[in-house]
């Protein structure tokens, strides 16, 4: 699960000016440009722009984040599922979640950002997360229309991801993408389920629809016409496919599944555009979504205590295995075979 | 085993995985763990969910040597003018078949 919301930027006056460039790096510079020009890969060890670096650290870790705490809404319904096969599912894919925000905390560690630092800011509120974690699952179909429409908009701007030119990046991009395909299935059969039965059930799932839909739809990020450091992205090869490219796609892919589905999108602006081949859709509301982003939406204050309370109460865990290990640390193992 | 590091937080491990009997290990990723024991338990909780593998190894990343990525031209150049070491190099008679 991911988001756009991703690499968002500090406040203006925090930002650092450009540095120039010194001759020294000139050089390198341009064998980096070269590489990048050739669609070629960029390594941990390899000289890369301190801007490039930064740009990633921010991205990948806001992404990591995004994963830790996307935990939170689903791990909500995990005593409340339905049935023992529900449970069975959403811990599963609650802890994948958990896994992918592993892989990508170590992705950003090879840029030479270290874990604590990360989790701190996090912790801190100074690092941002995907927004849509900070409005509430209130009904087990919120854990369904998640999985169908979260992860569905976090798989389109993942996919593009694995082409990064960041290997590490794209490498654990690839991990995720392999394992989010059964995150939005598993949702969207859950709500097909809701869908065959009672008046009530129904009403739950077209309710859920109704409160995620635009939420989904600005996961993609600002319109590219206010996308002012997407287009730097697109130089270095990180991002590969616009905002507003990506929501068409979105949009386009699931009309189809929610006429499947039998619930109505949202969006009265909503309809087949013959000309363009494509979706045309309506306004979203951009003020909700930075309102959000800069903490005021309804949840932002639950989740960051949640996820501080329960770092803060594993730390006696984590003391513990370390003072085992120093402890044990003369002693020797068994070889590896 | 006593890896001669000081311990101040959970180190990092480098995660290699063999994905079926035959095969070799494949780097996957890395962890932070507090001892081989550790980062192993966490390394199959992490990699290997969907039967990634039927065997895991988890080295401390800082006992690994790498080449620098300055030295690649001279560990790695030298070898791209010596085509005689492949076999396409040699024109053999078509009647000779597959050699």
């Amino acid at each position: 699960m991911y988001t756009q919301s991703l690499n968002v930027q500090d406040p203006l006056g925090q930002r650092a000016a450009p540095k120039p460039l010194s001759l020294e790096n000139a050089e390198a510079q341009k064998r980096f440009d070269a590489r990048i020009d050739a669609d070629g890969k960029i390594e941990p060890q390899d000289w890369m722009p301190e801007a490039y670096r930064k740009t990633l650290i921010r991205q990948i870790s806001q992404h990591a984040h995004s994963e830790i705490v996307g935990m939170l809404p689903e791990g909500n319904w995990i005593s409340r599922a339905p049935s023992l096969k529900r449970k069975a599912i959403l811990i599963a894919k609650v802890q994948d979640e958990g896994g992918h925000g592993l892989y990508l905390y170590s992705a950003a560690e090879t840029l030479g950002q270290g874990r604590d630092q990360m989790l701190a800011d996090l912790h801190s509120g100074k690092a941002k997360y995907s927004s849509i974690f900070n409005y509430p699952t209130l009904t087990w179909a919120d854990v369904g229309v998640v999985g169908w429409l979260v992860d569905g908009a976090a798989i389109m701007n993942q996919i593009p991801l694995c082409r990064c030119s960041y290997g590490p990046y794209a490498r654990a991009m690839i991990r995720v993408c392999k394992e989010e395909s059964f995150h939005q299935r598993q949702g969207y059969e859950a709500l097909l389920v809701m869908m065959q039965g009672t008046a009530e059930q129904k009403a739950m799932v077209q309710d859920a629809v109704n409160r995620f839909w635009w939420k989904c739809l600005a996961m993609f990020g600002p319109p590219d016409t206010n996308s002012p450091h997407s287009e730097q992205a697109m130089r270095w090869g990180i991002k590969r496919i616009s905002n507003d490219d990506l929501r068409q796609k979105f949009v386009d892919a699931t009309v189809p599944q929610a006429k499947v589905l039998g619930v109505t999108l949202p969006d009265p602006d909503l309809k087949w555009n013959e000309e363009r081949q494509h979706y045309d859709y309506g306004q979203i509301d951009w003020d909700e979504f930075w309102n959000t982003v800069n903490g005021n939406g309804p949840c932002n204050k639950e989740r960051l205590a949640t996820r501080v309370k329960a770092h803060n109460d594993g730390q006696w865990v984590r003391d513990a295995a370390l003072a085992y290990a120093r402890k044990h640390q003369s002693t020797p193992r068994k070889a590896a075979a | 085993m006593n890896t001669g590091l000081q311990l101040k937080d959970w180190p990092l491990w480098e995660v290699f995985v063999r994905s079926k009997q035959g095969l070799e290990h494949k780097h996957c990723g890395s962890l932070h763990a507090s001892d081989a024991a550790h980062a192993l338990q966490m390394a199959r909780d992490v990699y290997t969910r969907r039967q990634e593998g039927v065997s895991i190894w988890v080295v401390p990343s800082q006992l690994i040597t790498a080449s620098a990525p300055d030295d690649k031209d001279l560990m790695f150049e030298p070898a791209a003018d010596k085509i005689y070491r492949h076999p396409t190099f040699y024109d053999i008679p078509d009647e000779v078949g597959h050699m």
